[in-house]
């Protein structure tokens, strides 16, 4: 298959099309701006709509309407604009709408910076949004696993009918690498039994709608979601695990900062130090089976993330607080080196 | 073959359209690769770099902090990186826009007249790629076919004089 060097941004874009996305709202944000851009030219002659909405709030909503009339919409911003479209996505959630949404997040708090960071994965995992709700969160480390993780994402979307982000980073979207995109066949699930697509005065219609004022019926909406998670749980984890069987210390990484723990976990391995690496592909559902595998042989953990250390909460809830896990990061926009990374490893007394 | 390469000049001087012929030149051979620029306010006039990573392994951090390969086109480029080469490194730098030279003995420097050369061979724009060409010589990286085939994919059809340019110049930078 030919490879093209593209940038993540773009090749999250050119993703996002083939797989049958025919809306894309958004505003423009450094380090996403790509993105918006590649839609705004091509968008149109792949028989899409490319909207640059008046404000955040405004696209999320846009994408609202488009994904309640049954089409496969997305919008995409940076760390501040995503805060801006928290209601939105409350909203979505609370109206069981599938769409995609990617956040190429950068330092924060605030207007913060323009570098990379990882400080939105409380947010993305935890929160994004009023109310009792999850959305489907992927975490690429790679420009091809951006592609492959964007129709994904819409697929699972619709087979769940829910929001499904994309969490990247400047650097991902920034880079370029070789990438290739595979024949996507887009099946679009039959979405007529909820779509409100014009009923035509041949159906009785399909009302789009989050508000619940009796509470028995609001929390049964939610029960009932929670059910799915459920599901959604046991099935949909997802992950990366390199070196770890013999591994006496696992590093836990996500996204960019994975490919920096990777080339750590090789200089110590060179150095004789028994080290592996645990990468979660999806952060919500967290893969909590795959990390308990991965540190089974293993006497310390250490995550790494673009943050004061957000992840770090999940591994240690999934391993019960059997193990002791250590933090190193780096954050507001600071990249953190594989000699840092390695440093921290020989800190922490890793065994030959 | 595992070269951490750092390009870095002002903005406009084709750092990033050097440091991209080389990711496509990797791509051609079917290497390992990555390319990172600096990105936001100082792209705009200020100082600018990228980041290429060129390997037979896959690529861990597309971050260059510690180049085998540093090509510098200005003065505060220069000052900034020449001492973050890893020892036994090769540095090229555009000896008409930057006086210093470097004192360090654990790294190969070369130094090209490369703005002066443009202009003498009427190459506008083409220092970065006269840098190039002496850089593809010292260490063996690419070919002038591979070269060839990669400007072949970058240069848009409407701009293929561009093509035989940019070749140009890179003989020019392989010659000094």
């Amino acid at each position: 298959m030919e490879k093209n060097l593209m940038k993540g941004n773009e090749a999250l874009a050119e993703a996002a099309m083939r797989a049958g996305c025919k809306c894309f709202f958004g505003y423009p944000i450094t380090p996403q701006t790509e993105l918006a851009a590649y839609m705004a030219k091509n968008m149109q002659k792949n028989g899409g709509v490319f909207l640059q909405a008046e404000s955040e709030i405004a696209a999320i909503n846009m994408v609202l309407g488009a994904a309640s009339t049954g089409v496969r919409a997305m919008t995409s911003s940076s760390s501040p604009g995503i805060s801006l479209k928290s209601e939105g996505i409350s909203y979505i959630a609370g109206s069981d709408l599938p769409c995609v949404i990617i956040n190429v997040e950068r330092g924060g708090p605030g207007l913060g910076g323009i570098q990379p960071s990882q400080a939105d994965y409380w947010q993305a995992t935890k929160g994004l949004g009023h109310g009792d709700f999850h959305l489907l969160v992927f975490a690429p480390a790679s420009v091809q696993e951006m592609v492959d993780m964007v129709v994904k994402a819409f697929n699972k979307a619709d087979e769940y009918r829910m929001p499904a982000m994309i969490l990247a980073d400047g650097l991902l979207g920034q880079m370029m690498e070789p990438v290739s995109f595979p024949e996507i066949a887009v099946e679009m699930p039959d979405k007529s039994s909820w779509a409100a697509d014009g009923h035509k005065n041949k159906r009785a219609h399909h009302i789009i709608n989050s508000l619940y004022l009796t509470p028995e019926e609001l929390e049964k909406t939610v029960v009932d979601r929670y059910a799915k998670y459920d599901i959604i749980k046991d099935k949909e984890t997802d992950a990366e695990l390199y070196l770890t069987d013999d591994a006496d210390i696992v590093v836990c990484a996500f996204g960019a900062t994975a490919r920096v723990v990777k080339s750590a976990v090789n200089e110590a391995r060179e150095q004789g130090i028994k080290v592996g690496m645990f990468r979660p592909k999806t952060l919500w559902p967290f893969p909590e089976k795959e990390v308990q595998k991965a540190c089974a042989n293993a006497s310390k953990v250490l995550s790494v993330e673009m943050s004061m250390g957000q992840m770090i909460d999940d591994i240690k809830l999934a391993l019960s607080c059997a193990k002791p896990v250590e933090f190193f990061g780096r954050t507001g926009g600071v990249i953190p080196t594989p000699a840092e990374v390695l440093e921290k490893i020989k800190a922490m007394g890793g065994n030959n | 073959m595992n070269y951490n390469i750092l390009l870095a000049g002002f903005g406009g001087q084709g750092v990033l359209f050097a440091g991209k012929l080389l990711a496509y030149c990797a791509l051609m051979e079917n290497k390992e690769v990555s390319w990172l620029p600096s990105y936001g306010p100082e792209m705009r006039g200020g100082t600018c770099n990228c980041s290429v990573c060129i390997s037979d392994e896959p690529i861990g951090s597309p971050l260059v902090t510690e180049p085998n390969v540093f090509v510098a086109l200005n003065q505060p480029s220069f000052d900034k990186f020449i001492g973050k080469v890893k020892a036994d490194g090769k540095a090229f730098v555009d000896s008409t826009l930057v006086e210093s030279v470097s004192d360090r003995k654990d790294i190969d420097c070369y130094y090209v007249q490369a703005t002066q050369l443009e202009t003498e061979n009427e190459l506008p724009k083409g220092a970065n790629i006269i840098l190039l060409g002496k850089v593809l010589e010292a260490t063996g990286m690419f070919s002038d076919e591979t070269v060839r085939k990669a400007l072949e994919k970058i240069v848009p059809a409407s701009k293929g004089w561009l093509i035989e340019n940019n070749l140009k110049a890179i003989g020019i930078g392989r010659a000094q």
